[in-house]
């Protein structure tokens, strides 16, 4: 009895490690996996009768698949590239199949395999993606492959994403009017380019309109986890910041905020229905023109490897509506700023810039070329904090 | 407000769905059975209460709501556990991969949508004025009172009435309690019923004080921080209420380190909550290497009438 209990409490404490790890490592992983095993044949029985169309020439019609990082129903990224599916399927009368909750892992290599063999264009969404696409591309060279975020591309691959950061200069515009203590907070996801470079362009449009303004930044090392995401905005209200911006797809600063009284924005999509009196803004992605373009390109024999990059110009990168509370010259001021940066007048990271520790990063009229923007790895002046390496 | 007092504010609000969850998770393998299903009816219990306040507006009848549906769960895990014996490792981890699935299944609808209220709160406008206890306790949620309440009452239950008593015997020595008349069966279905309610609740707690509205996979695995709490507290409620706001105080720690411009790496301010449960973990064992573990002897073996052991 006695020597049963004590090889129960090391298989506990053993167990305890376990979980404790599993949790480290994001808790999720074991649930997605099982989603995406779930859905892939899924996504594949919907095409049985067809015959592997890798093979074929393109029919009339392409067959396009999606894969998502995570459920459409997340209210965020995934959500956004789901709506630009929809708006796709209306425009050009095209059923797309999409796997939702697929991660970028070598399992994401198996569900992208199985979607080329049986359709012309995939679509994979999210920046881990990356290499395991380069991979299938080069084994299926008659399908067409499309990257979201990612550098490599081959002659059956491209890339798409947008200068979001266009519109979080925009946020940042209207977060350094509304701010009455001078004191900005940035609820940063991963210390990765793209969360930098939108921290920097939040920054300096606060700045552009008050030069007095400081950004505080904290990194969560998540996309999606509301009771870290809520800690980190508290973190930040605690220390004295009453606007906020996020850059994860949980609504979990807006709400931190609104309950402290302050404003804050997320990331992604509309989030002003979660807290309308204390939403500011943030920049929002439409996909939808840009899959139209894509598919469209690829029915008439047009397509090319490309590495699109959408702006607010084009309309893949948008400002979502202001918060009820926004006044109207503030949005004016935002009117005015986004008119000068669609005409290509106003171009975000122009010079002077420094960087928060007094090195000269832009000289003064220099403008950085889209491939310095998605390297950046250094904090505008202005902004408190460090980028972890 | 000074850092301690917002930081302590901060711990007991990340402590509280932890707190729920393990103190669940204590009445459950006091009764000698494993919960391990905690992150599944913590993310059923989220998604009940989304739906449910949706659909009717009304919160006391989603917590109601929620209670019975994990308590549902919770039938299921002692019915495969308690008659039909089976292993409980494995029972557990099922209600984990079901419940996360289901939810995520029922959830759909609902995804996105901002519930109507958040957590409420209880206003003591007369604490107010005191320091520190004042800001901590002058508004706090309802459901961070009832899981400190539950604390003092499952304290005293489990350690105090006959009622822990028999809880606890058939805990470590079923066949004994059998003897005494305590039935067993009974017992255990009802400790892992309360106790996946209890758990549910945890999940309630996530989705009305952290993110309005429900999304797949809330949670992010803290149903696994509460498996781990339940054996770090050695089944014991006044050390779960330490533990969980321990863990929540050391949750927000990193992002206030960060603020005060530390350049240590936010990967391992992120680690040091495992590596102090390991440091502290080294540290009891050894203190107790000669005491009983704490552990009840007969977690995790079915309970068999006239079996030799």
């Amino acid at each position: 009895m006695k020597k049963r209990g004590r090889s129960l409490t090391f298989s506990l404490t053993f167990m305890f490690l376990f979980a404790v790890i599993l949790a480290g490592c994001g808790g999720n992983n074991a649930a997605t996996t099982n989603t995406a095993a779930t859905k892939a044949p899924a996504a594949n029985t919907g095409n049985d009768g067809e015959a592997p169309v890798a093979t074929e020439p393109a029919a009339e019609k392409p067959t396009v698949a999606f894969v998502y990082i995570g459920p459409p129903g997340d209210g965020g990224y995934t959500y956004q590239h789901d709506q630009g599916r929809l708006y796709m399927e209306k425009e050009l009368g095209i059923q797309a199949d999409f796997v939702e909750n697929v991660p970028e892992s070598a399992d994401a290599e198996r569900i992208i395999t199985e979607l080329a063999q049986t359709h012309d264009i995939v679509f994979t969404t999210s920046f881990g993606y990356m290499d395991f696409t380069l991979n299938v591309a080069g084994k299926f060279p008659n399908v067409k492959f499309l990257h979201a975020s990612g550098y490599k591309t081959a002659e059956n691959m491209g890339t798409y994403f947008g200068k979001n950061y266009e519109a979080s200069y925009l946020s940042g515009i209207a977060a350094g009017k509304m701010t009455k203590n001078n004191q900005l907070g940035y609820v940063g996801a991963f210390p990765i380019s793209e969360v930098i470079y939108n921290l920097n362009a939040f920054a300096l449009g606060a700045q552009s309109v008050n030069p007095e303004a400081k950004v505080s930044v904290v990194w969560t090392n998540t996309w999606y986890d509301p009771a870290t995401e809520r800690q980190a905005a508290i973190s930040l209200l605690d220390k004295g910041a009453d606007v906020l911006l996020a850059y994860q797809d949980s609504p979990a600063t807006l709400q931190a905020a609104a309950e402290r009284g302050a404003f804050a924005g997320g990331n992604d999509s509309d989030m002003s229905k979660y807290a309308p009196d204390h939403y500011l803004t943030n920049p929002v992605w439409n996909w939808g023109p840009y899959y139209v373009k894509a598919v469209q390109s690829v029915m008439d024999g047009t397509w090319k490897s490309e590495q699109y990059s959408g702006d607010m110009k084009d309309g893949m990168v948008e400002l979502a509506p202001f918060g009820n509370k926004v006044p109207d010259e503030v949005k004016q001021l935002v009117e005015e700023a986004k008119a000068k940066i669609i005409s290509g007048e106003l171009n975000v990271f122009t010079g002077p810039v420094s960087d928060n520790q007094g090195n000269v990063k832009i000289q003064d009229g220099q403008k950085l070329t889209l491939e310095e923007v998605l390297g950046m790895n250094w904090l505008v002046n202005g902004v408190e904090g460090t980028i972890p390496q | 407000m000074d850092f301690t007092t917002q930081l302590l504010i901060a711990a007991i609000s990340a402590g509280t769905p932890l707190l729920l969850a393990t103190l669940g998770g204590i009445l459950n393998e006091r009764a000698g059975i494993i919960q391990l299903g905690a992150d599944g009816l913590m993310l059923m219990g989220a998604v009940t209460t989304c739906i449910v306040y949706l659909r009717t507006g009304n919160l006391w009848l989603a917590l109601l709501a929620t209670v019975a549906v994990t308590a549902v769960f919770g039938l299921l895990h002692s019915f495969l556990c308690v008659t039909l014996r089976a292993n409980q490792t494995m029972s557990g981890l099922a209600m984990t991969l079901f419940g996360s699935g289901l939810s995520a299944y029922l959830g759909k609808p609902v995804s996105g949508i901002p519930l109507p209220g958040t957590s409420p709160k209880l206003h003591l406008p007369w604490l107010e004025p005191i320091p520190v206890l004042g800001p901590i306790f002058g508004r706090m949620d309802y459901l961070t009172w009832l899981s400190l309440l539950l604390v003092l009452v499952l304290h005293l239950l489990i350690h105090r009435t006959s009622w822990g008593l028999h809880l606890r015997a058939v805990g470590d020595n079923p066949a004994t309690a059998d003897v005494m008349g305590i039935r067993v069966q009974l017992i255990r279905y009802s400790y892992v019923i309360a106790g996946a309610a209890l758990i549910g609740l945890a999940g309630a707690d996530m989705v009305l004080a952290y993110a309005p509205t429900w999304n797949e996979g809330l949670t992010a695995g803290r149903g696994w921080i509460a498996v781990g709490l339940v054996i770090f507290a050695r089944w014991n409620p006044l050390r779960a209420l330490f533990c969980a706001c321990f863990f929540g105080a050391l949750d927000s720690l990193g992002f206030r380190i960060q603020l005060l411009g530390s350049t240590v790496p936010p990967y391992f301010l992120k680690m040091i909550p495992y590596i102090v449960t390991i440091l502290v973990l080294m540290y009891l064992g050894y203190r107790n290497r000669n005491k009983p573990s704490g552990t009840p002897e007969a977690l995790g073996v079915p309970y068999i009438r006239e079996q030799r052991f």
